[in-house]
């Protein structure tokens, strides 16, 4: 670039010469200069201008195209970061205290059907009935030819099933996916798993849902994804289970009963290892509730939690055990029963007649009324009522199924001393066979209060203290004398020291009053009783044993043998091994003593 | 030395657009194996569950004291019971092994000597 000087020399002389000023010169000089420089930065910073304004277009024109390319675009899962090894299975397992399955889930198909776009309804509905034979053919030929535009066929099918609809080849037939639930030992613990049906449907999925039972009561458990993975594992032992319900239902059957039900509770953990409830029913297929009628009836109805019944003089352990822990009395102490026993218009009597005095242990060995009743009247009805409390038989088991809160425990409205001496021996409180088997867990854990349970626990899970250890030892003693000696002696079980009280109650006409040949037969027991570690309970409903010259109803001759079967074949699967009894050393010290 | 310079940039715009798109494809190489493992591991749990279900539904007690009972000329199996307990003395020790001559003597020569 050709920088112009600002005093060209030539023209100053030639000014100089003219005579004038050469200033004038270098100022005009000097103020072109400045304008170029002007114009040149004006330039630059236009041009700067420009680049920033492209710039501020471009990013906000970035940003725009983005945000509408999001807005528009269907969302997608971030591919790079997938979870794991994701299980899609909508709810978790249920597994026995080994991990055998006890319900799962399985991958079928939905059928449904959209008839506009069928070609040949007819000869469809001819082929679906064919492959389906329950289906109504009239019912679906109106729906096809019809207005409808979409109509479910079947909810679940099986592969076969599926490859038959298919070679039907009709385009307006189409299958959705579905979990559905699966109880692949059928009719094992119907009672405990309940059941699950589908809730809210789509084409595509649908969601299933715990109709009854576990299934219900952990219906939120089982559904969450994060969980989805982790087993629900019961306290439930599959084997025991199988076994138990065989021999309760050839027992229910030889014994001519309506109904049965058996409970098999770890004394320390209140750990259920099997409950039965018979009859029963296959949660795939669950049978619809019963509308009208007695629902004791239902086999959906479950006896173990449900069945509110009086249980009889199995309750009388519990009376002889609390005057024990209180002392007004000692297994030894004599009770006067002479019969029959009148309290106003009431009158208490015995099966037989037993004679004039008993001792506590040989009123529980032989089973008198009257003798209870007079504990009773002892204890008194305000402290019976405090222990009652403790043991848990004023409300409903917290056993974690639906069914479980419904079996609350019928309290005399007024506990008279009437009441209490009833209560002694068990009629006028109605609990479930749950309740007594809670009941008998504390006395044989020592005298801990015991929660039932169906969740798989590690350790103890001893309550608060309902009696001291020593009363508890003495009712054990006891109940082992009434299978040597007593009522039960067909349950006694050579190698496990059963111990063990019978009841048996009549059955509360729905009216009032009580049916003179309908009872409810129950055997609570504990083995073995030196040591013990499970309790049973055995409840036949209307048992009657026809071997003999006329009918027999007392549980000593129905609930008690199947008891004994039960334990025969339990206790080896339990991992007990048959062991000697020891010898009692307290009785030697009362012989010495006396 | 500023054309070195200018060859020198393009020459590494040119190698790292290179390297961008390469990275960019093993990416979404990398991207479309994870989800062909995904849904192989989806199809394998699908078929590990059918499996486990379908093994519970052969082992279910009722089929297997079924097969017992039908087997029974051979197998001759009972329910568990209390008496097929044992107790360890019940056990009968193994037999001494025979103990390895060594140093073996010849007994007759002993004999024939005195």
């Amino acid at each position: 670039m050709i920088r112009t000087p600002l005093r060209p020399l030539a023209r100053i002389l030639s000014a100089r010469a003219a005579g004038q000023n050469p200033d004038v010169i270098e100022k005009e000089n000097t103020r072109q200069r400045h304008e170029e420089m002007r114009d040149r930065l004006r330039q630059r910073a236009e041009g700067r201008l420009l680049v920033l304004g492209i710039f501020f277009v471009c990013a906000f024109t970035v940003v725009g195209g983005r945000m509408a390319v999001l807005a528009t675009s269907e969302p997608v899962e971030p591919r790079a970061s997938a979870p794991g090894a994701a299980i899609s299975a909508a709810r978790a397992d249920i597994v026995d205290r080994h991990g055998r399955i006890l319900a799962t889930n399985f991958e079928t198909h939905a059928l449904y059907a959209q008839p506009p776009l069928m070609i040949d309804p007819e000869q469809t509905v001819a082929d679906l009935v064919r492959i389906f034979p329950d289906l109504d053919a009239d019912r679906l030929r109106k729906d096809f030819t019809g207005k409808r535009k979409f109509v479910w066929i079947k909810r679940k099918i099986s592969p076969e099933q599926m490859q038959a609809v298919h070679d039907i080849g009709d385009p307006g037939l189409l299958f959705g996916p579905r979990e559905m639930r699966l109880y692949p030992n059928g009719k094992l613990a119907a009672h405990v798993l309940g059941g699950a049906s589908f809730g809210k449907e789509g084409v595509s999925a649908a969601e299933v849902v715990g109709v009854a039972g576990i299934e219900k009561y952990f219906d939120d458990r089982l559904r969450d994804p994060a969980l989805a993975n982790q087993p629900l594992q019961l306290s439930l032992d599959l084997t025991v289970q199988a076994a138990a319900e065989r021999v309760l239902y050839g027992g229910m059957r030889l014994m001519n009963a309506k109904g049965a039900t058996s409970i098999l509770m770890d004394v320390h953990t209140g750990e259920v290892i099997s409950v039965v409830s018979l009859p029963n029913f296959d949660p795939n297929d669950r049978p619809r509730p019963i509308l009208t009628g007695d629902q004791s009836d239902s086999p959906l109805f479950n006896r173990s939690v449900q069945g509110v019944y009086e249980l009889g003089s199995t309750f009388k352990i519990f009376t002889a055990a609390h005057a024990i822990d209180l002392g007004v009395v000692n297994p030894s102490t004599v009770i006067d029963i002479k019969g029959p026993l009148r309290w106003g218009k009431f009158r208490i009597r015995d099966f037989r007649n037993y004679g004039e005095e008993l001792s506590v242990e040989e009123i529980i060995i032989k089973s008198s009324n009257i003798g209870t009743a007079r504990i009773a009247q002892m204890i008194g009805a305000d402290r019976q009522q405090d222990f009652l409390r403790q043991l848990g038989m004023f409300e409903a088991t917290p056993f974690e199924i639906v069914e479980a809160a419904t079996g609350k425990p019928l309290l005399p409205r007024k506990w008279s001393e009437l009441s209490a001496m009833t209560i002694s021996y068990g009629h006028g409180l109605s609990t479930s066979p749950m309740h007594l088997a809670a009941g008998y867990a504390a006395i044989a854990n020592g005298g801990h209060r015991i929660a039932p349970t169906i969740l798989r626990q590690r350790g103890p899970r001893l309550g608060q203290r309902v009696m001291s250890e020593s009363a508890a030892r003495a009712a054990r003693l006891m109940l082992r004398k009434v299978v040597r000696e007593g009522t039960a002696s067909m349950g006694d079980v050579a190698g496990y020291a059963v111990g063990g009280k019978t009841g048996t109650a009549d059955k509360p006409k729905p009216r009032g009053g009580y049916y003179e040949e309908k009872v409810i037969a129950t055997f609570a027991t504990i083995f073995p009783a030196h040591d013990p570690k499970y309790v049973l309970v055995v409840t036949l409903d209307e048992p009657v044993e026809t071997s003999g010259e006329e009918p027999r109803r007392t549980a000593g001759w129905t609930a008690v043998p199947v008891a004994a079967e039960m334990i025969t074949r339990i206790a080896p699967l339990l991992g007990l091994r048959p062991d000697v009894e020891p010898r009692v050393l307290s009785d030697i010290q009362l012989t010495s003593s006396q | 030395m500023r054309t070195i310079l200018f060859v020198l940039t393009t020459l590494s715009v040119i190698g790292l657009a290179f390297w961008a798109y390469h990275e960019n494809h093993a990416t979404r190489e990398a991207l479309n194996e994870t989800e062909r493992l995904h849904q192989q591991i989806q199809t394998a749990h699908t078929r590990l569950a059918v499996l486990r279900a379908e093994w519970a539904y052969l082992n279910r007690p009722d089929r297997l004291r079924e097969l017992a009972d039908l087997n029974f000329d051979r197998l001759g199996l009972f329910p568990l019971h209390p008496d097929q307990f044992g107790h360890v003395s019940q056990v009968a020790f193994p037999p001494d092994p025979d103990l390895s001559i060594v140093n073996s003597v010849e007994v007759a020569n002993l004999e024939g000597d005195e």
